[in-house]
């Protein structure tokens, strides 16, 4: 498998939330700032790279009927390490994600289309590939939740940059409260895919443009 | 290039003929309908209102040019489309509006609303209307507050809610179950009739915005489809839906309340986001004034806007059933053909 076309996959032709639109639920619901959606990314990354590793590793030894519950039973013992290793370290992202940190191992599972990818390919390449969709759902989920941070709150780095308070971009007065709420999440997520549908569309185009140039 | 203009003959498929009366034509009709609800608006509420339409409508105009140029698109301000969503959001707001708030509002009608699913004829909600709801999600605070109509409680044109002096609108009213005369607001009908209440600018003048749906119905700019099947679905469920003891004060109350009247003539007729064939046209209609009412009786909230925004969204669908037949098109058949283009 061709390496630079796994990674240019999962960040832009085969994106798991701009163009696959899976986990837009956990996407819309976690993206209120620019660090949750940062976290939730990197932590949907992590799990997806070992759980779609192991299956990967086992596909021989399980039977055809049993490959969609191993799926489910790696990536939740998985998900429930990666919740409690961010309960012990992170307490602060922990109680912002809230619910949507057991909603990991959904997300991977639906990243990771139950395995499919690992059971057809070598266990580099099923962590490649893991590794690819995982940054791609991050890059989404930290652009939309900085859309969202910076119109909803006036901030940027709210939670980590000067004391947790952020840096303040205009008084919060001026913010775009709704953007806070569901629909600033389908908002910012539809931006966010439509620049990604945007950068995968863009050599169709140009080509387009040159045959109509052509024409004229 | 041009090679047509040097021949003798054309051929060219049809049609042969065209009309002067463009997209211009029929918004410059919609602007000048709406001339004396802005009128009204200036009366009740002070230049500020002009000065709040005039940066509105600059700011939708100034969006729609600076998009259209960046993705490098022929212009389309001159079609004054722009101009009438600017008018109609700027009708949508409070007077007592930071300019600042309705050059958001400008922004999400014209760019994101109408610009980036392709233009005029494209969108698939009413631009002014989904920047309305926009407003009122993000800056609650500045949408609601209503600055008493007439010439003492007329604001500066740099002063804001802060400075005025705000009152109840008789919706709050409504929504308590009371009317109006008896409640906080005492309008009494007549005033909401001429538009001497609290409200968005040009909303208040029931009259004014009467007048200018008349011009648009004998112009020939709209049908009386939708207003009429819109009003009067409102005014059949009020009467289902009022006190026992004053129904019919309660039908018109209902009727000459909040942005009805704007909604009912201005929004819900818009060409692009509404059913082109006549029975849709007529369910539409009936559709916005089933969801107003219920919003306004069992939600609590000033329903019109929510109300048309779900009816364009359902807008395709109503189309789809019921298209008409084909002329000399046998009568049972028009399922299968349906089914036969579906699979297509």
């Amino acid at each position: 498998m061709n390496i630079g076309k796994q990674i240019k996959g999962g960040l832009l032709t085969r994106n798991p939330v701009a163009v696959r639109l899976v986990g837009l639920c956990a996407a819309v619901a976690v993206t209120t700032t620019l660090l949750n959606g940062l976290g939730m990314g990197l932590c949907v990354t992590a799990v997806l790279i070992l759980s779609n590793g192991i299956l990967s590793a086992l596909w021989f030894y399980l039977p055809q009927r049993l490959r969609t519950i191993s799926a489910i039973m790696v990536t939740a013992a998985l998900g429930g390490a990666a919740d409690l290793l961010i309960q012990a370290f992170f307490p602060a992202l922990a109680g912002e994600l809230g619910l949507f940190l057991p909603l990991v191992p959904v997300t991977v599972i639906l990243l990771g289309g139950a395995g499919t990818y690992a059971y057809e390919n070598t266990v580099a390449s099923s962590m490649l590939e893991g590794l690819c969709q995982g940054l791609g759902y991050t890059l989404v989920l930290t652009l939309a939740g900085f859309l969202r941070e910076l119109l909803g709150k006036g901030s940027f780095g709210f939670g980590f940059l000067e004391g947790g308070q952020g840096i303040r971009l205009f008084p919060e007065q001026y913010a775009a409260l709704g953007l806070n709420g569901p629909v600033g999440g389908f908002l910012a997520l539809g931006c966010v895919a439509a620049l990604v549908q945007y950068f995968n569309g863009r050599p169709k185009r140009t080509k387009k443009k040159e045959k109509e140039g052509a024409k004229g | 290039m041009k090679e047509y203009q040097d021949r003798k003959l054309t051929v060219a498929p049809s049609p042969h003929i065209g009309s002067p009366v463009g997209t211009r034509a029929f918004m410059l009709d919609v602007l000048i309908a709406l001339v004396p609800a802005l009128a009204m608006g200036i009366f009740f509420f002070g230049p500020r209102a002009l000065a709040l339409t005039a940066v509105s409508v600059l700011g939708c105009e100034v969006f729609e040019g600076l998009y259209r140029l960046a993705l490098k698109k022929p212009g389309s301000g001159g079609d004054l489309s722009a101009a009438v969503t600017g008018v109609l959001l700027a009708f949508a707001c409070p007077v007592s509006m930071p300019y600042w708030i309705i050059l958001i509002g400008d922004f999400f009608a014209i760019v994101v609303v109408k610009q980036l699913f392709g233009g005029l004829g494209k969108n698939f909600l009413n631009p002014a209307l989904a920047g309305r709801v926009f407003l009122s999600l993000c800056y609650l605070p500045e949408m609601t507050l209503w600055i008493r109509p007439g010439t003492k409680f007329w604001l500066g044109l740099a002063q804001t809610g802060a400075d005025g002096v705000s009152t109840a609108t008789p919706m709050a009213d409504l929504h308590n179950g009371v009317l109006p005369w008896m409640g906080t607001s005492g309008v009494r009908l007549h005033d909401m009739f001429y538009g001497n209440i609290g409200g968005c600018i040009g909303e208040v003048s029931a009259l004014a915005l009467l007048f200018g749906g008349a011009y648009l119905v004998l112009r020939g700019v709209i049908h009386l489809r939708i207003p009429a099947a819109y009003l009067g679905t409102v005014a059949v469920l009020a009467y289902a839906t009022a006190p026992l003891t004053a129904a019919s004060q309660w039908v018109l109350v209902q009727l000459l309340g909040g942005g009805l009247m704007l909604g009912a003539l201005f929004m819900a007729t818009d060409y692009v986001t509404t059913p082109c064939t006549p029975w849709g046209e007529v369910l539409f209609g009936i559709g916005c004034g089933i969801l107003t009412v219920f919003l306004r009786v069992f939600g609590g909230v000033e329903g019109v806007s929510y109300a048309i925004l779900l009816m364009n969204v359902c807008a395709p669908l109503l189309e789809k059933f019921t298209r008409p037949r084909r002329y000399g098109a046998p009568k049972g058949r028009r399922k299968k053909e349906e089914k036969g283009g579906g699979e297509k």
